[in-house]
């Protein structure tokens, strides 16, 4: 593991989208912050801007509005940047798959690192899913 | 050649030790105190110690630097470099008129006024010139909020200079304490320092002031458009604000930095005491609005600069 991979597993700026959750998703997230699992730990931190963010964190189904919107979003975001779909409303549109409303999930839309399952996933799974991509991000430079 | 001596001289202070890699090193270190210190305020874990070494290092090397379209180039990624450089000049100054107080020239106290406002002004500028309508509202808080701490801390930086026999020399200052013992023993001296504390609060945009990068509200405010190196550059400028800044303090109330190892010691305690009382205002307060903070230091805080002026004008 060089340097490079320890530097962006080890400090992962996250910027939250909420593209049209049920605001459960949402919810769940700050409880990571919290004092019982305390994602600071690994150096994970929520920033306000989309510029200084490593990940962009989807939550939601992605719906018609948003859908331009988040593909300016991943755009706007400096790279090496990596995207964490987020419940199962942002890794397959979850119970809103038939909506009239939903009609791509998120990784048509923007190319997508890692999924989160759950609605809303639980705080161990949200820590799971930081490990996946850590793991991923070490399979990547590999290649 | 004694001029390249000297030009080599004042390379490496500046570059090297106790400029800028020395300072900024410190400056991320006290960051990682600050964090770990929230931390166990809130009852978490925190972050291990080479946290903010990384989160530079990361925006440094490995970030893509994203310029928006239509910004001047030169302003928008300039700021940051001018924030860096007079942060730099800020530590180096303080830390070679410590070690020699014979070495500052007759003024340097009023320079380093206007280079401790660089950074802010800086930011303002780069936010400016990012054309992002948060980051233009970030930067005219930061305007705001520059106008309302400085009033107090000019003040409250007259009672060094009264006490010390009206020199406007840091040198005069430290020697003047080293004899008399130092200002924070005095009432005037007391009430003067607690103002200062205050006014660097707001100076290193610490809550309850950092109203300019109001993270929930305007979106990092004025840093919003930057990015990489560039927002590198600024975090990496203000750590070595955060570390520059209460050796001021101690410079100006505490008689400087003593070199013996008792004195050493008592200089280490007094920083980490004062960094403990940022901290802790920082973690007890909630982030208050631009109004308000200029009531506040217009109001009562300038009233206590004014009454430590008059208490040191009377010999208190
Ligand atoms: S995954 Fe479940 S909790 Fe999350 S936004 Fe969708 S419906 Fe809500």
């Amino acid at each position: 593991m060089g340097l490079k991979e320890k530097v962006l597993t080890k400090s992962m700026f996250v910027f939250h989208l909420s593209s049209g959750s049920c605001n459960n998703c949402d919810i769940e997230l700050l409880d990571c912050l919290t004092p019982r699992y305390d994602l600071e730990r690994f150096g994970v931190v929520l920033v306000g801007s989309i510029r200084h963010a490593d990940a962009l964190l989807c939550t939601g189904s992605a719906n018609r509005q948003c859908m331009p919107r988040i593909k300016k979003i991943y755009e706007q975001m400096p790279k090496p940047g990596f995207v964490i779909a987020w419940g199962a409303c942002g890794s397959s549109r979850g119970l809103f798959k038939d909506s009239y409303n939903t009609t791509e999930p998120l990784d048509e839309i923007i190319p997508v690192d890692v999924y989160i399952p759950g609605c809303p996933p639980k705080p161990e799974a949200i820590l799971a899913g930081i490990k996946k991509l850590i793991d991923r991000i070490n399979s990547k430079s590999k290649e | 050649m004694t001029y390249m001596a000297k030009a080599l001289e004042y390379a490496f202070l500046y570059l090297i030790f106790p400029g800028f890699l020395f300072s900024s090193a410190m400056g991320l270190l006290i960051g990682w105190i600050d964090r770990k210190v929230t931390a166990r305020i809130q009852w978490r874990v925190g972050p291990p110690w080479y946290q903010n070494f990384i989160d530079v290092l990361k925006l440094l090397l490995y970030k893509e630097t994203l310029v928006p379209e239509g910004v001047s180039k030169t302003f928008f990624l300039g700021m940051p470099a001018v924030a860096m450089a007079s942060a730099t000049l800020v530590s180096t100054i303080i830390l070679v008129i410590n070690a020699i107080p014979q070495k500052g020239f007759i003024g340097d106290l009023i320079v380093l006024v206007y280079l401790l406002a660089m950074p802010s002004i800086a930011l303002m500028l780069g936010a400016f010139a990012s054309q992002n309508p948060l980051a233009s509202l970030g930067a005219s808080r930061e305007m705001k909020l520059m106008l309302s701490y400085e009033l107090p801390f000019i003040l409250s930086l007259v009672v060094p200079i009264m006490k010390s026999g009206y020199s406007i020399r840091l040198g005069d200052i430290l020697i003047k304490q080293a004899n008399n013992g130092s200002l924070i023993g005095s009432p005037s001296g007391a009430i003067s320092f607690f103002v200062m504390l205050l006014c660097i609060q707001a100076k290193l945009g610490f809550v309850p002031f950092d109203i300019s990068e109001a993270e929930t509200e305007i979106m990092a405010g004025a840093y919003i458009e930057y990015s990489g190196k560039a927002l590198g550059i600024f975090k990496l400028a203000k750590a070595i604000m955060t570390f520059a800044v209460p050796i001021f303090l101690i410079t100006l109330y505490f008689g400087g930095i003593k070199f013996s190892p008792v004195g050493f010691i008592k200089t280490i305690l007094q920083f980490i005491l004062i960094l403990v009382l940022m901290i802790v205002i920082k973690n007890t307060n909630p982030r208050v609005r631009i109004d308000q903070a200029l009531k506040f230091f217009w109001g009562p805080v300038a009233l206590l600069a004014v009454l430590s002026v008059a208490l040191a004008y009377l010999g208190y």
